[in-house]
């Protein structure tokens, strides 16, 4: 279901297996308990690339087992939960005391997107995958910390609307739109390449990792603030 | 250590000496001074230019200054003096009845950017001079008010992430591009004074109302103006 992996500095957290990686209780408990690891196993000069097989990065919340709960109210009680189990994954990004990139193998929807959002830099290809909000066609609201995401991620009032409000696929335009840094890797392997070569020039920096996440998370109060994160710290500065 | 000219309507504010203009007690005190000088005599058509001389602008806190206090508690204590001196500093250029305009005659790291940031308008050179926010590398926290000036002033996610989380000594058109800076298309030190002043020039030609044009100003930054305790009304006659 996902992995993670150690090389050298650098942790690798894998969406494993030729699925869309939807996110359910089960998938949602494993990726905070590799997350978990991975914020216990840091030190100076850790950095965290997330990815994933196949045709999707993640296609956002399972769905299907909201509705095999077979009525309207366990669907919508199902799927309740899946949001709010997955606000301590988003949370757990924002507070991880090291960078992180994801590298974008293919599809981001919905919570998928919010997964890849909640990383420090994200890099897709240029052929093959979109990003996708797909809450406006579905008819379903923004829980509040997506929205918050959103408002704290991407700069622009124009590119918000694009993102929420325009049922788009967004390819190599969410460079332009300010939600990506970079669009323009051939394949997933290239993708993961051009992240492993960021992640290195980041990892030489031997960054204090819990300053690095302080200063992360005050950069986006508003949202840290419904994560129920707080960026306080008592690091004794290098002085 | 810094120095008021006036000059027809621009008031010019400089730090002298060819050092790092670093912002120790007594510095900060100065510059605190010189503010509220420009504030007592401004006019309509005043408009303020902060420069500097030589290679820095400034380079920030006086870490030497905290340091000598000769234990970690004691430079622990020395910084958290300066961050909360500083910070009437800030309130007072967000509060100046007047157009603001940072011309960097060089490097602006730290404090030296929040204090370039404080203004209005920032003009760099294109051929020499770096912005660099250094607390990352340093290992600092940012305190609140840092924080919320980047989340005011700086308009994409992606450009605040350079800024703060990358170490990067950013040059003069990556913070064009960035929106960090206004114009960076300036040649020397004499270059980047010539065109404040020239803008300086424009603004002044307005004759707006000061304390309408400060008040406008704060109610673009109501949260940072929450955090140094400036309210954004005024009782002015229009």
């Amino acid at each position: 279901m996902c992995t993670l992996e150690k090389r050298g500095n650098l942790f690798l957290l894998t969406l494993t297996g030729d699925n869309e990686h939807r996110f359910n209780p089960d998938a949602i408990a494993t990726i905070l308990s590799l997350l978990g690891q991975a914020k216990s196993q840091a030190k100076r000069g850790s950095v965290l690339i997330t990815t994933g097989h196949g045709k999707f990065f993640s296609n956002g919340f399972d769905l299907a087992w909201a509705q095999a709960s077979g009525s309207l109210t366990g669907a919508a009680e199902r799927l309740h939960q899946m949001v709010e189990s997955f606000k301590p994954v988003v949370a757990a990004l924002l507070d991880l005391p090291m960078p992180t990139i994801a590298a974008l193998n293919g599809h981001a929807a919905a919570a998928g997107m919010m997964l890849a959002l909640s990383h420090d830099y994200i890099f897709m290809r240029k052929d093959r995958g979109v990003l996708y909000m797909s809450e406006v066609d579905i008819g379903l609201s923004m829980p509040d910390y997506f929205a918050a995401m959103v408002r704290s991620k991407i700069g622009t009032s124009a590119a918000r609307r694009e993102v929420l409000l325009s049922g788009k696929k967004i390819r190599g335009e969410a460079v332009a739109l300010g939600i990506v840094d970079s669009a323009a890797h051939d394949s997933a392997e290239g993708v993961v390449e051009a992240t492993v070569s960021l992640a290195e020039k980041l990892a030489a920096k031997k960054w204090n990792g819990d300053v690095y996440a302080s200063i992360r998370k005050s950069l986006y109060p508003e949202l840290c603030e419904i994560l129920g994160l707080k960026a306080t710290i008592f690091a004794t500065p290098k002085l | 250590m810094c120095t008021l000219e006036k000059r027809g309507d621009l008031f010019l504010l400089t730090l002298t000496g060819d050092d790092e203009h670093r912002f120790h007690p007594d510095t900060i005190s100065s510059v605190l001074s010189l503010l509220e000088q420009a504030k007592s005599q401004s006019t309509r058509g005043s408009v303020l230019i902060t420069t500097a001389h030589g290679k820095f602008f400034s380079n920030g806190f006086d870490l030497a200054w905290a340091q000598a206090a000769g234990s970690q508690t004691g430079a622990v204590n020395r910084m958290h003096q300066m961050v909360e001196s500083f910070k009437p500093v800030i309130a007072a250029l967000f509060d100046l009845p007047m157009p603001t305009i940072a011309a960097l005659n060089g490097h602006a790291a730290a404090s030296g950017l929040m204090f370039a940031l404080s203004h209005d308008y920032v003009f760099m050179r294109n051929d020499r001079g770096v912005l660099y926010m250094s607390e990352v590398d340093l290992g600092l926290p940012l305190p609140d008010y840092f924080a919320a000036m980047f989340a005011a002033k700086i308009g994409t996610s992606i450009a605040r992430r350079e800024l703060l989380l990358s170490g990067k000594k950013i040059k003069g058109e990556e913070a064009v591009a960035l929106g960090i800076v206004d114009s960076a298309a300036h040649d020397s030190v004499e270059g980047v004074v010539d065109a404040t002043v020239s803008l300086g020039q424009s603004l002044a030609a307005k004759k707006w109302n000061g304390e309408v044009y400060a008040s406008i100003r704060k109610s673009l930054y109501p949260g940072l103006c929450a955090m140094l305790s400036l309210t954004a009304k005024i009782a002015a006659s229009p």
